[in-house]
């Protein structure tokens, strides 16, 4: 992948996910994050993981985010106004933030293999359902059971949440 | 060619504002979302680190492949918990802002 696309997709990706956390609207932070979500599943696919990159769109953009838009809407929310921004707070949320991606830098910065390129694959990646679902259905067989049980559990608890209580 | 360093780079960046979300937004529904982007943060690194560790077959590494795909299914089910909790506590409380809900706080 050309530099230059993977410098749009990031950007994509971060200015968008910066606009999820600045917007007041719940609804715009929604869609922001399915932008947010695409330019990820576009870096997936940059790095040959066409599988993830896939799933990253179905799951994520698809699924997820319909959800969170759906409670959105049937929560009725409106943009939060008239609250006064406590600035000592969030001066400090930033602070430990930036505090973060210092610490992230520095690191990276001391990681040697950080400044090679990837090496080459000498075959295609087009196959990689294939290659993953062999190792989720061989090597990782009892962790994948254990997911689905978690799916189960999930999904009972969800019906047991918003079950509404007989008066 | 974008190096191991850039994407690196690039998901602690993600990273570092989804946890500015979560410490900065009041309201549930975004501090959730954060949440989603943090995640997605070790994601692109996990995967980033699976395509630069290529096998001696001329593959990448898909244990970290299956890793990420563990990853979203838990954070499928983790939203969907989280939101149906957000939907019974604004049926008890009628408010998502986590300031309103202090009734634990010491």
């Amino acid at each position: 992948m050309p530099a230059f696309l993977f410098w749009t997709f990031a950007l994509l990706m971060l200015v968008f996910g910066a606009a999820v956390i600045i917007s007041r609207n719940p609804v715009a932070s929604a869609l922001n994050l399915v932008v947010s979500f695409l330019g990820l599943a576009a870096l997936f696919i940059s790095l040959d993981a066409y599988f993830i990159g896939i799933i990253q769109v179905l799951v994520y953009a698809g699924a997820i985010m319909v959800l969170f838009l759906f409670i959105i809407m049937l929560l009725d929310l409106r943009a939060e106004e008239g609250r006064r921004i406590n600035w000592v707070a969030s001066a400090g949320g930033i602070a430990v933030a930036l505090a973060l991606l210092i610490q992230i830098f520095l690191v990276v910065g001391h990681f040697k293999s950080a400044a090679q390129s990837f090496p080459p694959l000498t075959r295609s990646t087009t196959d990689d359902v294939r290659n993953v679902g062999a190792l989720l259905f061989s090597k990782y067989n009892l962790p994948f059971q254990i997911i689905g049980v978690l799916v189960l559990v999930a999904t009972i608890g969800v019906v047991f949440l918003s079950k509404r209580e007989p008066r | 060619m974008a190096t191991l360093g850039d994407y690196l780079i690039v998901s602690g960046i993600l990273f570092a504002i989804g946890f500015a979300g979560v410490l900065l937004r009041r309201n549930l529904i975004i501090i959730l979302m954060s949440l989603e982007l943090m995640l997605n943060a070790a994601n692109l690194s996990l995967v980033a680190f699976s395509r630069f560790r290529v096998q001696p077959t001329g593959l990448p590494d898909y244990n970290a492949q299956v890793f990420v795909f563990f990853i979203i299914t838990v954070a499928a089910a983790e939203v969907a918990v989280g939101l149906a909790i957000l939907v019974a506590l604004f049926r008890a409380r009628q408010t998502t802002d986590v300031k309103d809900i202090s009734s634990l706080k010491f």
